[in-house]
């Protein structure tokens, strides 16, 4: 059987190596800590694994570690592609103001290789990890603050939490409708041409798709 | 593409979190504490206990230090009471149930900041069940263990003898559940929650303090509540 070749003519690399794999070990470890926190921190299901002192080891572990793979992934001449997708979500042009501004649903907008709604989750789970990590740190390492700030980064922490679960579960659904692209981030990295012009025409008018 | 009606947005949003974030740390114990007041008639009349999960809500988190909780009934459970004593006892949940019975209201304080306001608890005074095994005068502590097997808990015997220090029985008038203890526990109503050991099996009357599971995992062997742990909660 002959497998078909990622063909320049055709198809497009979205998601290089680097990404593929600072994605994925990004995705563990946010499954590891969802898992300990709900052991940590619903009733029922703390009842159910107890080991707090071991869930909770792990939890710190698995937070303390999430901010490494897309650090160590954007260095170096492995990371351009990741460091140039950053930039991209950083940037909103007016496309994607009139796009956030119809849902998603207003036709004919050049929008670029990342929509408005995927360049907002990248930055608030960018956010968000940072800011767990300064809460997650103060409840931890509490005896340096002052009395109120444990109960502060434990209120930030629990809210940021519910909202990180509700912004990672709406990406996996978002993402498992669209088989070309997550079947792109599970497999070699690439999209078809047809599905870019689609999605993402202003992506393809950049010319040397180097990333 | 054209960049002069670029936006950099995404750092914005990264920097506003992390001010808000900041903010959070610094006054968000003022908004927990209002939150939680606001939320604590909800909760109470909720009997999903769904609310409680919210964050502040006030609801217990349940914590156990081993793999499962240690399930045993009214009937099987006994006590041991030993050490330096006079006379040393197996006690069954029918010898407190002889016991003259005490009943209080206390907020229940955690160490990691939760508080759940107004619980009743009812048992038996520890300072009765010592006086009915007779402490020798060498004993200087109370040493109590969990038959969870790792649980242990210690109280100078000056705490220990404290009016609202309780071999509980019951928690808000019901029986306790396995998750909160039972089906008897201490509770040490001025101290933090760790100090309310689940699970009793054991009183042992000790020469010195021993420190306790959690102790000797860097908490403060006086817990009294606003005045150890570096933290300053409202007295319970």
């Amino acid at each position: 059987m002959t497998t078909t070749r990622p063909d320049a003519a055709s198809r497009i690399l979205r998601f290089d190596r680097t990404e593929r794999w600072v994605h994925w070990t990004q995705a563990l470890l946010f499954l590891v800590l969802f898992v300990t926190a709900a052991a940590l921190y619903i009733p029922a299901v703390s009842e159910l694994v107890g080991r707090r002192e071991l869930m909770r080891t792990v939890h710190v572990v698995a937070g303390v570690v999430l901010p490494l793979p897309v650090t160590l992934g954007a260095l170096g001449r492995r990371g351009r592609a990741l460091r140039s997708d950053l930039g991209r979500a950083d940037r909103f042009t007016p496309h994607d103001w009139a796009w956030l501004r119809s849902f998603g649903r207003a036709r004919g907008l050049r929008i670029g290789k990342f929509n408005a709604g995927q360049k907002l989750n990248a930055s608030f789970t960018g956010g968000a990890i940072l800011v767990m990590l300064a809460t997650g740190a103060v409840m931890r390492w509490y005896e340096p603050f002052p009395l109120a700030w444990r109960t502060g980064a434990t209120f930030v922490h629990d809210v940021l939490a519910a909202a990180l679960f509700v912004t990672v579960a709406g990406h996996v659904l978002l993402a498992s409708r669209d088989a070309e692209s997550y079947g792109a981030m599970k497999g070699d990295g690439f999209v078809s041409r047809a599905w870019a012009a689609r999605h993402a025409p202003a992506w393809l008018d950049e010319g040397d798709p180097d990333s | 593409m054209d960049a002069a009606h670029d936006t950099a947005i995404g750092r914005r949003v990264v920097l506003g979190m992390l001010a808000l974030g900041g903010a959070g740390i610094v006054w968000g114990s003022r908004v927990a504490d209002g939150l939680s007041r606001l939320l604590a008639p909800i909760t109470a009349a909720d009997r999903t206990g769904i609310t409680a999960l919210f964050p502040a809500a006030g609801g217990f988190r349940i914590y156990s230090v081993t793999g499962s909780l240690p399930r045993r009934t009214r009937d099987e459970w006994s006590m041991v009471v030993d050490g330096l004593v006079d006379r040393p006892a197996t006690v069954r949940f029918t010898d407190l149930a002889a016991m003259p019975q005490r009943r209080v209201v206390r907020d229940f304080q955690c160490v990691t900041g939760w508080r759940v306001r107004q619980v009743a608890w009812s048992g038996v005074r520890l300072s009765d069940v010592l006086d009915a095994a007779g402490v020798q005068d060498a004993a200087k502590a109370v040493r109590l263990e969990s038959f969870d097997g790792v649980y242990t808990e210690s109280l100078t015997l000056d705490q220990a003898r404290l009016d609202d220090v309780f071999v509980a029985t019951a928690m808000r008038d019901k029986p306790i559940s396995t998750a909160h203890g039972g089906p008897v526990r201490i509770f040490v109503g001025p101290m933090y929650g760790y100090k309310s050991l689940k699970w009793l099996s054991r009183i042992e009357l000790t020469p010195d303090v021993i420190p306790g599971y959690w102790e000797r995992r860097g908490y403060d062997i006086d817990a009294f509540v606003g005045k150890s742990n570096a933290r300053d909660d409202d007295p319970t």
